[in-house]
């Protein structure tokens, strides 16, 4: 009797240490985001990704519909080559989908943002995004405000 | 001077040799984990009185430093007007350092202690000679039992830990400072990441598990076999492994996260 309560014991001990370790993975990390429903890879050029990361998130309207899976630079065209994952569900984006790096808020996280074309032509895995826009480098912007400015001023 | 340069050598030879003898000690655990798994009540009995004892200290000064890191956090936060990052802030910081440095540092003065003394009286009441009379290898029947049990408690001790630390904070900061709820989970989800968080605070935890368990039971089976050598094992336990605790920290935490 001692010794069976002892084993019970042990067994709600490791329970509960697995009940929290199943907290962890699902309540508080991306664990469940990680699950790979099926998802098709795009490319996209851009002249500058201004400190886009991989993983990065890629919405479409607002929602998240993929992720960066990778950035490498593009030795012939002297530009960034970013390989775009985007869920399976979504695989009725038109060819001439555009995509532009953005900003989260003021100083959050770089994401990329596409935004749907009109034609009929869907894109399908390993497709190019051809038009793209850069992020907006904040010293460029004030460095052409300032020479602007100081145009007008002659 | 010869004298003092002698005193030296002799340090260093001394804390040499402990090293060899812990090490060899360390092999002969290892080596005997057939034996322990052919017997798994002696492991379950350890499991018992290394883990589930110590479930309730780690549980609640978990719930409890979670709900201090959720009152600092806003404190601190709402400076910025940042609030609605409290999730990450609490869940990062119990996932990666506190749930696995607290947990070891809780556990290696709770059970580590414990397991010092106990073995370290064993050997003063010879009960470790007895058993070798008996032709039963007391590293294989008594040391090696604890040291497994010590080695897996730690692991799911420090998962108990972060988990309430995280419903700690989700207390002090939603219920009782209304932080809003939705974002302090989504906030969460949407930066802790499972391979570079959590994973990487369980192989900590593993690392420490480890250490407090082959330093508690060496200590004990390396003790003056009198009261005040048994005190000061005990002692030796608690402050070596706390050291080796938080060094091993900062090499693990450089090599993890410290290269981008």
């Amino acid at each position: 009797m001692q010794y069976k309560w002892l084993e019970i014991s042990v067994g709600l001990f490791v329970s509960v240490a697995i009940a929290a370790l199943f907290f962890l993975a699902l309540q508080v990390s991306n664990f469940s985001s990680f699950q790979d429903k099926g998802s098709y890879t795009v490319i996209a050029h851009f002249e500058n990704i201004g400190g886009l990361k991989e993983k990065a998130l890629v919405s479409m309207a607002g929602v998240p519909i993929g992720r960066v899976s990778s950035i490498r630079f593009d030795t012939e065209n002297y530009d960034a080559l970013v390989n775009i994952r985007i869920d399976a569900q979504y695989n009725n984006l038109p060819t001439d989908t555009s995509a532009s790096i953005l900003t989260a808020g003021l100083l959050g996280d770089k994401y990329i943002g596409l935004t749907p074309g009109g034609l009929d032509e869907n894109l399908q895995e390993g497709d190019t995004i051809e038009l793209t826009q850069s992020a907006l480098v904040l010293e460029r912007l004030i460095s052409q405000f300032l020479f602007n400015s100081s145009d007008k001023d002659d | 001077m010869i004298i003092f340069f002698q005193h030296i050598g002799q340090a260093c030879l001394k804390s040499i040799e402990k090293l060899g003898r812990a090490s060899l000690f360390f092999i002969a655990i290892i080596s005997s984990i057939g034996y322990v798994l052919l017997r798994p009540n002696l492991l379950i009995k350890q499991l018992f009185s290394v883990g589930v004892l110590t479930f309730w200290l780690i549980a609640i000064s978990g719930l409890f430093v979670g709900m201090v890191l959720g009152l600092q956090g806003v404190y601190t936060l709402s400076t910025f007007g940042a609030e609605s990052s409290l999730g990450i802030m609490v869940a990062a910081s119990l996932v990666r350092e506190l749930g696995p440095v607290v947990g070891a540092l809780l556990f290696a003065g709770r059970a580590g202690s414990a397991l010092t003394a106990e073995i370290g009286l064993m050997k003063a009441t010879e009960q470790l000679s007895g058993m070798e009379m008996m032709a039963i290898d007391p590293l294989k029947y008594i040391i090696a039992p604890r040291f497994f049990a010590g080695f897996i408690s730690l692991p799911l001790l420090v998962a108990i830990f972060s988990a309430m630390g995280i419903i700690g904070g989700y207390l002090a900061g939603v219920e009782l400072l209304h932080v809003d709820s939705g974002a302090y989970w989504s906030q969460m989800q949407a930066s802790i990441d499972f391979d570079a968080d959590i994973v990487n605070g369980m192989i900590k935890s593993i690392i420490f598990a480890w250490l407090v368990s082959w330093i508690a039971l060496f200590e004990g089976y390396d003790a003056v076999p009198t009261s005040a050598g048994i005190s000061r094992a005990t002692t030796r336990t608690v402050v070596n492994s706390s050291f080796a605790i938080l060094i091993f920290d900062f090499l693990l935490t450089a090599l993890m996260f410290g290269v981008a």
